[in-house]
């Protein structure tokens, strides 16, 4: 009953969502670009970008939540699919400065030229071609996470211990990117980006699209994972999340439920990246840090896992609060994301948003119980039946 | 009568020619210092070996004068002298006897010539003549010099040196470099051989370095022994290098034992994926450095007691530190492995900016007591004593904690509480005070391991994070919930890692060993040594 209400609220709110996310698309730029700068309502173009970035950032907590908040496996390596799809992008990127860089070879981006190196890696071609890039941005993250999973989800690593070695992988793909001789510019990482699909990066204009496609594709992301979620395999999902070995003893083919979640997460984290690198014009190895995993949980778990909204909702409030936090009192934010951890585990297992939506819930079916009960005396005390 | 006329005649001629035999040696070396004045550049090298060998320590001074070019020659009688300046004029000293002999101007002398070859003959002849010096270290200096450059001249000095030497250590570096010596001079092949076979017993480079180029050189006879000899070097060096990785691999895995060994008993044997343990090695690093401060200030003579006293106060520290966690939040959360993670990162990141704030985010200065600074050579092996003395210290850690946990009650209580924590808890026993005490106890170990690892590493607000993923791994690896699960997956993960370094660099081999990792993880899920029975599933 309740389950059959939430997923109703769930359904509309989701539909809600997504009408924000088509107006953010639409009104953001138009603010950015239509009015004069010295007009109140005038959106300023770092803003745009800053913006774009939550919204990269809450696709990226919401491929996490389809995983953890659905399926219970908490990954903490998403931030290696992320920076995987980055780099897929900015190697796209770095392909289209051309000999525009400051060593003006036409071929190999600044740092090959830097190091002497003669050609370019076999790993670096057709990523002049921006389909070819597009491709690899959830080809690359896609297939890592699917052979990571196949062996992981085969021998049965599970919770704590997937944890621990997805942790790994995002160290050691950390270590690896800082090395020069990987042939993607070491510890500098790739930036200077001059123009993307022919369009200068730093274009007010092509920022304010940047931030369009984000939020579209965050709002198709979220009918995706909606999708996915309330399908009859985001049933069995939930189940191997609250019942992993009943399930199994029922015959699903529980390697291959998690596989997929995972596999099509790792894709979504991989387009975050790729939307994310052009809007902050760089990407280094920095981003594998095991810190950035752990990071995105925490929006997640703020927003609240196992709700769609949740981690956009969580993603943008915590980012909005690093952002005001480290300009205002930098010495602080640290101690206020730590609390943020301890405070929501101890106290908001559920989040904002499941919070809020349970209350709604609780609230409407209090409501209607006492509707059934007793028909005369309608919506007295809402309050009481807490 | 005869007889008395005859013995006199010998005693007489006796007393003569001992006399004229003292005469002539002062005569001799006298003849040959003066041949320097006359000699071209050219000649000089075989005058001045001539010099050497003659084996007398008078020949010291002149020779140094010589390379510093206070040689000089007198223009009237070409006699030669040393020279001190003294205004205009200049103070002459006799070579052989060291007697001021007067002075004179400077147009009357005329300096020897040196040049950079004559130089480098006399810095040789100089070190085949403190082979003879009465200091035992001025010697094995020499023949340490001589076995690094040999130089088939100074064979004779080195073999008189060698007839005399008392002292073992000096005669070892002599006998080698009289065999490195002898390989570059002209002597006979037998004495070659024997010479090869002394150095392939060696383990030095410079053995190797003369025996590869001797190769070049030598005769067509010596060359099957020199290549065998060079063989045979290789061979030892090997093994010697595979035993230096051996030993760098302890110390890493005596670090990470270090390191890993609080999270086996908080993660391994309660279950609690404790993000915040790098931070407790940290604050036990950080008291070091105060307790350091301290010492320095007030009582500087207790400087190499200071890890003493830092360790009971890391431990209680740190153990606070631990207690007030569990009690404050990781009791809250029992059951649930996740949240526990989030909220413990959560206080990790508050401890690192608390820290940060206090003691700034730069390095901290804890320096080294004097027991555990230098090193000293084990055959091959270079081993510093601050290592040695980690290993020692993470073994009697290892050994405590184990004693602990088997012998005593309050051990018997924990290992109760985690095998079935009704059963337990029905037998009287205060699960959640364990529960609170085992957690201390494992902050309180990473505390003492602070205090370690503040000898070796960075102090600094970001230690802990640096052993976080490396402490978890090796719990992960050696089976959660067994110690000796722990210690062998830190020593072998340590040796692993050192011998991967050579062949893939740091970097790269670090790499190898996580991948190495994540894959055996999937072979054995549970680790290396897995607990068996229900307790798993729980």
């Amino acid at each position: 009953m309740i389950t059959s209400f939430l997923m109703k609220s769930l359904d509309r709110d989701i539909l809600l969502v997504v009408a924000i996310l088509i107006g953010l698309a639409i009104l953001v730029p138009a603010l950015n670009l239509l009015m004069p700068p010295d007009h109140p309502l005038h959106v300023p173009t770092y803003l745009v970008s800053l913006l774009g970035k939550y919204l990269t950032y809450a696709l990226l907590a919401l491929a996490l939540d389809l995983v953890w908040g659905f399926c219970g496996i908490l990954s903490l390596g998403h931030a290696a699919f992320f920076a995987l799809g980055g780099y897929a992008m900015g190697m796209y990127l770095m392909r289209q400065i051309g000999p525009r860089g400051s060593y003006g070879n036409p071929l190999l981006p600044d740092f090959m030229v830097f190091l002497n190196w003669k050609e370019l890696p076999w790993f670096w071609h057709g990523f002049d071609m921006f389909w070819f890039a597009a491709l690899m941005v959830v080809l690359v993250p896609g297939l890592l996470a699917f052979v990571f999973g196949w062996f992981a989800f085969r021998s049965r690593v599970n919770g704590v211990y997937l944890s621990i070695i997805t942790q790994a992988m995002t160290y050691a793909l950390l270590l690896a990117f800082f090395r020069n001789d990987m042939g993607f510019g070491g510890n500098n990482g790739l930036t200077d980006f001059k123009d993307i699909l022919g369009f200068n990066i730093q274009a007010d204009g092509t920022r304010a699209t940047l931030f369009a496609v984000s939020a579209l594709m965050l709002a198709l992301c979220l009918v995706l994972t909606s999708a996915i979620v309330r399908s009859k395999y985001g049933k069995v999902l939930v189940a191997v999340r609250d019942a992993e070995s009943r399930t199994r003893f029922l015959g699903y083919r529980v390697e291959h439920i998690k596989l997929f979640a995972f596999t099509v997460s790792a894709m979504m984290a991989g387009i975050a990246g790729a939307l994310y690198v052009p809007q902050v014009g760089i990407i280094n190895p920095g981003e594998f840090e095991p810190g950035n995993s752990i990071e995105v949980v925490i929006w997640t778990a703020v927003g609240g896992r196992g709700t769609l909204i949740g981690p956009i909702v969580g993603a943008i409030l915590v980012n909005g609060g690093k952002s005001i936090f480290t300009a205002a009192f930098p010495e602080f934010w640290l101690f206020a994301l730590g609390g943020l951890f301890v405070l929501v585990t101890l106290f908001l297992p559920k989040g904002v948003v499941g919070t809020v939506g349970a209350y709604f819930v609780r609230r409407r079916a209090a409501r209607k119980a006492r509707a059934d009960q007793e028909p005369d005396n309608l919506v007295a005390e809402p309050m009481a039946a807490e | 009568m005869y007889r008395i006329l005859q013995t006199l005649f010998v005693a007489l001629c006796l007393l003569v020619s001992a006399h004229v035999v003292g005469a002539r040696a002062a005569d001799d070396l006298g003849a040959l210092v003066d041949k320097l004045g006359a000699a071209k550049l050219a000649d000089m090298d075989e005058h001045i070996s001539d010099l050497a060998k003659t084996g007398d320590a008078k020949v010291i001074p002149v020779l140094q004068a010589l390379g510093e070019g206070e040689l000089y020659q007198r223009k009237s009688d070409g006699k030669v002298f040393l020279v001190k300046a003294q205004g205009a004029d200049l103070l002459l000293v006799d070579p052989v006897t060291g007697t001021e002999a007067g002075e004179a101007p400077k147009s009357a002398m005329q300096k020897v010539k040196v040049n950079n070859a004559v130089r480098r003959a006399v810095r040789s002849a100089l070190g085949g003549l403190t082979l003879f010096s009465d200091d035992a270290g001025a010697r094995l200096k020499a023949a340490q010099s001589m076995l690094q450059m040999p130089n088939a001249d100074a064979l004779e000095a080195i073999e008189t040196a060698l007839a005399t030497e008392k002292d073992a250590a000096v005669r070892t570096v002599l006998d080698e470099a009289r065999a490195v010596t002898l390989l570059v001079s002209e002597r006979g092949d037998d004495e070659k051989r024997q010479a090869i076979a002394l150095l392939a017993e060696g383990h030095g480079r410079t053995g190797l370095a003369v025996l590869t180029s001797a190769l070049a050189t030598a005769d067509a006879s010596l060359k099957p022994d020199i290549e065998a000899a060079i063989a045979r070097i290789e061979q030892t060096q090997a093994l010697w290098n595979a035993g230096q990785n051996v030993w760098y691999g302890l110390s890493l895995g005596s670090v990470l034992l270090l390191a890993a060994i609080g999270l086996a008993i908080t993660f391994g044997v309660m279950g609690i994926i404790n993000m915040a343990h790098g931070e407790m090695v940290m604050l036990g690093a950080y008291t070091t450095f105060l307790v350091q401060e301290v010492v320095r200030n007030s009582y500087p003579e207790l400087f190499d007691w200071s890890l003493a006293i830092a360790l009971p106060l890391a431990f209680l520290a740190t153990g606070a530190v631990g207690l007030a966690i569990e009690r404050g939040v990781i009791r809250f959360l029992y059951g649930r492995p996740l949240e526990t993670l989030l909220a413990t990162w959560g206080i990790s990141l508050i401890l690192q900016q608390s820290v940060r704030s206090i003691f700034g985010p730069t390095n901290r200065e804890v320096g080294n007591p004097s027991w555990m600074s230098g090193a000293f050579d084990l055959g091959g092996l270079t081993i510093t004593w601050n290592r040695l003395w980690i290993i020692v210290f993470a073994l009697a850690v290892f050994a405590a904690l184990l004693f602990l946990l088997k012998k005593t009650s309050m051990g018997l209580r924990m290992r109760a509480v985690t095998q079935n924590r009704r059963m337990a808890s029905s037998m009287g026993i205060r699960t959640s005070w364990v529960d609170a005490l085992t957690f201390a106890l494992g902050s309180g170990i990473a505390g003492m391991a602070g205090v370690a690892l503040s000898q070796i590493d960075n102090v600094s607000p970001n230690l802990g994070q640096g052993y976080i993923i490396d402490s978890f791994m090796v719990v992960v690896f050696g089976g959660v919930g067994n110690l000796w699960g722990t210690l062998v997956g830190a020593f072998s993960l340590g040796i692993l890692n050192k011998f991967l370094e050579p062949y893939a660099g740091a970097v790269l081999g670090k790499i190898l060993v996580l991948v190495l990792i994540i894959l055996f993880i999937q072979k054995k899920p549970r680790g290396l040594f897995a607990l068996k029975g229900r307790a798993v599933e729980a």
